[in-house]
């Protein structure tokens, strides 16, 4: 052994991580016992060795005790795998003789009994040492990065990764679902608390990412395929029809004018049905791309191929309208991919005691924000689906939030933008204005104040989640209104309050297809649906596939500001690893022995990255170390053993066994 | 004067937070802990007009550990189990279940209202049922009435006339043939949540 | 027919009467009974049933409540029966609640069943514990009620009234915030019903004889309600619903002078008339409130004619 590797001078570092590790496992013991352990020449515990001189302290040991191999017994080494390296390499010495023993996430986190987990504490110790001493110097490989980015989603997540970057001198792809960009925020009136018009901050930049020469823009699109890795991805992105020529058409939407519909009758998606739209149409005036599309479900043309087709005429010599234009797929390659991809509002439907969908004056937020928005199918006007103006309004906050039976999550927007809400309506009907919250949270810039506002604008604020709406009556003064039963908790006492208009705050969810979306991009996420970030607090746009981050709602609730901050910073992310031009990987790649390889081509179908091939020439099978990921499959598969993988070789997997079975 | 004003100071030695704990282990009431207060039970409740602590405020009792108050309250009383806060209750917190544990704690210590009648139907209930192993709703009603107030029934004459009229009322108290045996299960009465 | 064979006929069912279908909800069972029969489907008596316990045993000692609802389904098992019928609402939830709970905490099933024990009974799942209306909706299926109808509504609008613990918490029988099934079924024989927010409001259950004026309140409103929205009669399926919905109303008109006097059936009573069943034998008589209307809607002498 000794031969082979020289003479093995080990170090061992356990961690307290403050009282993380320390409550239940005695580090001081561990690191006692480890001391003991044959090739150990010192072993320390300490408070925190993350800190500065945490490192240092290891660093120190290398050079005073000439030592060659570290064990590192804290915390996940997806959170500090790399600091220790680096620590290491500061000394001198080659980062892949280091190794980490999770005996926080696996161990302390987990366990109660102190005297057990100290001694399992001892034991993953005992076969990490084991391990190490076959431990091997090994180089990173580095890959270049493709400068390109794709950018998912064109809400103002998406726009605003995609703008900055472009800015940057960088290219983009930006990939919309919709036919428009622009995303909910585009369907608000005024933003919270600032009252500034959304439309006023957000079709500027819509238009700006249409007109960048930097931007490819892609709406009425779906990526369709991911494959390679950090750096080199190749996408695949399927272009649904419009029906309209994209190059041909000028946007004079009179196509639109011209349409047999002399009325717009079928449901407005962009309105939340509260208004009508033509089978050819445009989500609203200044949708980019500034381009209709055609409804093939209600176009006639589609239908029965028997219409007079106006807006043919009406188009011209442009010659813009085209009904046999076909899905286009569309391949490209980036480096880096930012996922933009939004929300979800909850269907309140799945709240049955609210009597959304069976009472006509029920309203959710996001239908009142086309209700109060001068460009919405009212044109401002609040006008209730049965013709009233409505004199009281009440606001259900929490609406699929907070709630076991629906969504478990404060979805962090629903206080702010009811406030706003209950200051346009009243703005706009001078009505009496309840509004029903759990606990009002207002922690943002100029929140409070914008709470406080509404305070002294004489809109109720009663501290209570309604238990039902109905109609059912009382008396006079309860007929034909909607009826709020609901325990006012402050008073501590059951209110019945008649109202002429429900709005339901409804919070943020997932979209439906976000756990398909992620399997498609092969990133992580929450059982709930969200995105997972790498870090909940370090790395919060990252994902846990590297190259891949996330921005905006699809990662969680959260308002404008925070999602154009996080796209920001998804965007610099992505950045810093064009700018640097290269990633290096991971050298945990698997490798052939060709002396002993048959040829048996077992493994080449295995590799789920492609990265096996089979030499022709010397009738071996050999190995991309580019492709590579690690995973081990083809390892596992070789008849004849004779793959094996970087820092997972048989002799540093059987002797962790060894040490981990041994009894101390 | 002083009789007009009454001092409300709730002081922490008045607190049991075993009691809460121990409230927290009957069958249906593990997620008291977890109510966020929103009133949702209160709200939906057909009879939380008529309580002295609206449910919200039971929960909130219970899991301070004011005892005293949880259990000599007409609250737990006036509930009628229909369940409408358990189905509602957007955390999951079973209060009609966390309602019949203050129920048989205040019986078991003596703390519920006195004469108010329902507990007293709830025992005399109990006790045709032990010894008979069916109830009989004329006789229940008839010896409730004479254990909390007599005089109600003069106005429930009339009900008993329109159930006697259709053939309603059964004055025969039913006993079914193995009560023996049933006495024998039901002897030692434990109870499950300690 | 004995339990035994009519458990093993699959066409049969073992059903728990419940102490309120033996004395104010007497005409609950007799309509039962004869839908029953007009249905051809076998129904039997579950031999020596005992008290439910209802919401009074859950009050005073839990191991009790839960061993007393846990004899009657020992004793559906004993004669090897697949399901039990209870008919009333509060059986209904005790027996299904005891089932759930001794499934979730160990603890509750080995005390009853070690008490079981002491008096030669076996344990007791399997068992499934149903409600008629379910089970009618379900298993009968509303084509073949339909199809079975030979009588015409001759009544007005009527308002479905689900109570709470046939609906609560469980939603085996319907769903907790809108049922319909009984609606559905009510308009198959051709009776409308009208949309009723409070179909699952609570009735008050025993308050009515406890904290009386509270108990009636409950009710006043839950009859002023149906009739504002146009109902003539409610339909139950409760006995304690319907007791507590028939048997006040004549002092509800005395304290309100509102002139409220609603008939207040049974489902199975409107669905067996409908049927060609006898008003006598589906209790029909038995009614205290709205009696001349009962009388009006379901005439004895009336022929029994096609329905078209």
């Amino acid at each position: 052994m000794s031969e082979r590797n020289g003479i093995v001078r080990i170090g061992v570092y356990v961690c307290h991580c403050g009282t993380n590790i320390a409550a239940i496992v005695d580090c001081k013991a561990v690191a006692e016992y480890a001391g003991g352990l044959y090739h150990v020449t010192v072993s320390r515990d300490y408070k925190y060795l993350c800190s500065d001189p945490g490192q240092e302290l290891i660093r120190q040991d290398i050079r005073d005790h000439k030592l060659n191999r570290i064990v590192v017994a804290s915390c996940s080494p997806h959170l500090h795998e790399h600091t220790f390296r680096t620590a290491a390499e500061g000394a001198g010495l080659n980062a892949f003789y280091v190794h980490m023993v999770n005996i926080r996430e696996h161990n302390s986190w987990v366990h109660e009994n102190r005297e057990a987990a100290t001694k399992k504490a001892q034991d993953m110790v005992r076969a990490a040492v084991r391990r190490v001493v076959f431990h091997q110097s090994l180089e990173k490989v580095r890959v270049p990065v493709h400068p390109d980015v794709l950018v998912v989603g064109g809400g103002i997540a998406g726009i605003h990764a995609a703008l900055t970057l472009a800015n940057a001198g960088k290219k983009v792809y930006l990939v919309e679902r919709q036919p428009t960009i622009g995303g909910h925020m585009a369907m608000f009136d005024k933003t919270f608390p600032t009252l500034d018009c959304a439309a006023c901050i957000l079709t500027p930049k819509m238009s700006s990412v249409k007109a960048h020469p930097n931007i490819t823009l892609w709406a009425h699109s779906d990526v369709t395929k991911v494959e390679g890795y950090v750096g080199n991805y190749k996408v695949e992105v399927a272009r649904r029809p419009r029906y309209i020529n994209e190059d041909l058409c000028s946007g004079c939407l009179e196509c639109i004018e011209a349409c047999v519909y002399k009325e717009p009758k079928f449901i407005d998606e962009f309105n939340m049905g509260l208004g009508k739209r033509k089978p050819i149409y445009i989500p609203f005036p200044q949708a980019v791309p500034q381009m209709p599309l055609i409804d093939i479900d209600t176009c006639i043309q589609f239908k029965s191929g028997k219409c007079k087709k106006t807006c043919v005429q009406a188009c011209g010599d442009r010659h813009a309208i085209d009904f046999s234009q076909k899905e286009e797929i569309r391949n490209i390659e980036v480096g880096t991919i930012i996922m933009a991809t939004g929300f979800k509002a909850f269907d309140a439907r799945r709240t049955p005691y609210y009597g959304y969908g069976t009472y006509p004056n029920v309203y959710t937020s996001l239908e009142v924000e086309r209700l109060v928005n001068a460009s919405g199918p009212t044109a401002g006007d609040v006008v209730l689906r049965d013709g009233r103006k409505p004199k009281t309004v009440g606001i259900i906050h929490c609406v699929g939030s907070r709630d076991e039976g629906t969504n478990r999550w404060c979805s962090r927007v629903c206080c702010m933008y009811s406030l706003k809400l209950a200051h346009l309506l009243k703005e706009h009907t001078d009505a009496e204005i309840f509004n029903f919250y759990i606990d009002i949270r207002t922690p943002g810039k100029g929140f409070e104040e914008f709470y406080q506002r509404l305070l002294s604008e004489g809109v109720h604020f009663i501290r209570g989640r309604v238990a039902e709406v109905t109609d059912w009556a009382l008396d006079p003064t309860e007929e034909n209104k909607l009826v709020l039963r609901v325990e006012d908790t402050l008073l501590g006492t059951v209110r019945r309050i008649p109202v002429d208009m429900v709005v339901l705050s409804v919070g943020i969810e997932p979209h439906e297809d976000a756990q398909d979306v992620r399997r498609l991009f092969n990133f992580g996420c929450g059982s709930e649906g969200f995105f997972l970030e790498r870090h909940p607090k370090l790395a919060p746009v990252s994902t846990f596939t590297d190259g891949i981050f996330v921005a905006g709602c699809c990662q969680g609730p959260k308002d404008i500001p925070d999602t154009v901050a996080q796209a920001g910073a998804a965007a610099a992310e992505a950045l810093a690893l064009i700018d640097t031009g290269f990633v290096e990987q991971e050298p945990n790649t698997a490798y052939v022995i060709e002396d002993e390889c048959s040829g048996c081509k077992t493994c080449v179908p295995m590799c789920p990255y492609s990265a096996v091939y089979f030499n022709a020439d010397t009738k071996r099978a050999g190995i991309h170390q580019v492709l590579c990921k690690g995973c081990g499959t083809c390892v596992a598969a070789c008849p004849s053993g004779s793959i094996k993988q970087h820092l997972f070789e048989d002799d540093q997997i059987f002797e962790e066994i060894e040490g981990v079975l041994t009894y101390a | 004067m002083l009789a007009l004003i009454r001092r409300k100071m709730k002081f922490q030695r008045e607190a049991d937070p075993e009691w809460a704990e121990q409230i927290s282990k009957a069958p249906g009431c593990d997620r008291v802990f977890s109510c966020i207060q929103c009133g949702t039970c209160s709200g939906t409740c057909p009879l939380s007009i008529y309580m002295d602590f609206t449910p919200r405020r039971i929960i909130a009792l219970v899991r301070e550990g004011f005892r005293t108050d949880a259990l000599s309250c007409q609250t737990i009383w006036l509930c009628a189990s229909c369940y409408s806060c358990t189905v509602h209750c957007p955390q999951n917190v079973h209060i009609t279940d966390v309602m019949y544990s203050l129920k048989r704690e205040a019986i078991k210590h003596k703390l519920y209202p006195s004469r108010f009648p329902i507990p007293v139907l709830a025992r005399e209930f109990y006790e045709i049922v032990r010894r008979r192993g069916r109830n009989s709703e004329f006789w229940l009603v008839l010896r409730m009435a004479m254990k909390s107030n007599p005089l109600v029934l003069l106005t429930m004459a009339k009900t008993g006339w329109g159930l006697l009229r259709t053939g309603r009322m059964s004055l025969k108290s039913e006993r079914i043939t193995r009560i023996r045996e049933l006495q024998n299960e039901l002897a030692d009465p434990q109870e499950v949540s300690r | 027919m004995t339990p035994e064979q009519a458990a093993k006929t699959s066409k049969g069912y073992l059903y728990f009467p419940g102490c309120s279908l033996r004395a104010t909800g007497v005409a609950y069972e007799e309509s039962l009974v004869e839908l029953f029969r007009l249905l051809n489907i076998p129904l039997v008596e579950l031999p020596d049933w005992n008290c439910c316990g209802a919401t009074s045993y859950m009050c005073i000692d839990e191991g009790s409540a839960f061993l007393l609802s846990a004899r009657n389904l020992s004793l559906a098992h004993t004669v090897n029966s697949r399901d039990l019928l209870a008919p009333c609402a509060a059986c209904y939830l005790v027996l299904k609640k005891t089932q759930d709970y001794a499934a979730k905490h160990p603890k509750i099933r080995t005390q009853v069943e070690e008490s079981l024990a002491r008096g030669g009974l076996p344990p007791f799942d399997g068992v499934k514990v149903r409600h008629p209306l379910e089970m009618l909706y379900n298993d009968v299926g509303r084509d073949t009620l339909k199809s079975n109808v030979i009588r015409r509504w001759r009544g007005g609008r009527i308002a479905c009234y689900y109570g709470c613990q046939a609906v609560r918490p469980y939603d085996e029988v319907d769903t907790a915030y809108n049922p319909m099934r009984m609606d559905e079924l009510l308009q198959d024989v051709g009776a409308p019903t009208v949309d009723y927010a409070l179909k699952t409001k609570c009735c008050g259950g025993s308050l009515t004889g406890t904290v009386h004026e509270v108990g009636v309140r409950l009710n006043y409103i839950l009859l002023k309600e149906a009739a504002r929205k146009g109902a003539e009669a409610i339909v139950t399926i409760c006995p304690l619903c319907q007791f507590n919905l028939d048997a006040y109303q004549a002092e509800i008109r005395k304290a309100t002078n509102e002139p409220i006097d609603m008939p207040i059936l049974y489902f199975t009573q409107v669905l067996g008339y409908a049927l060609g069943g006898d008003p006598k034998k589906l209790g029909l008589h038995r009614g205290i409130s709205g009696r001349d209307l009962i009388k009006r809607w379901f005439p004895a002498h009336e022929e029994v004619e096609a329905y078209v």
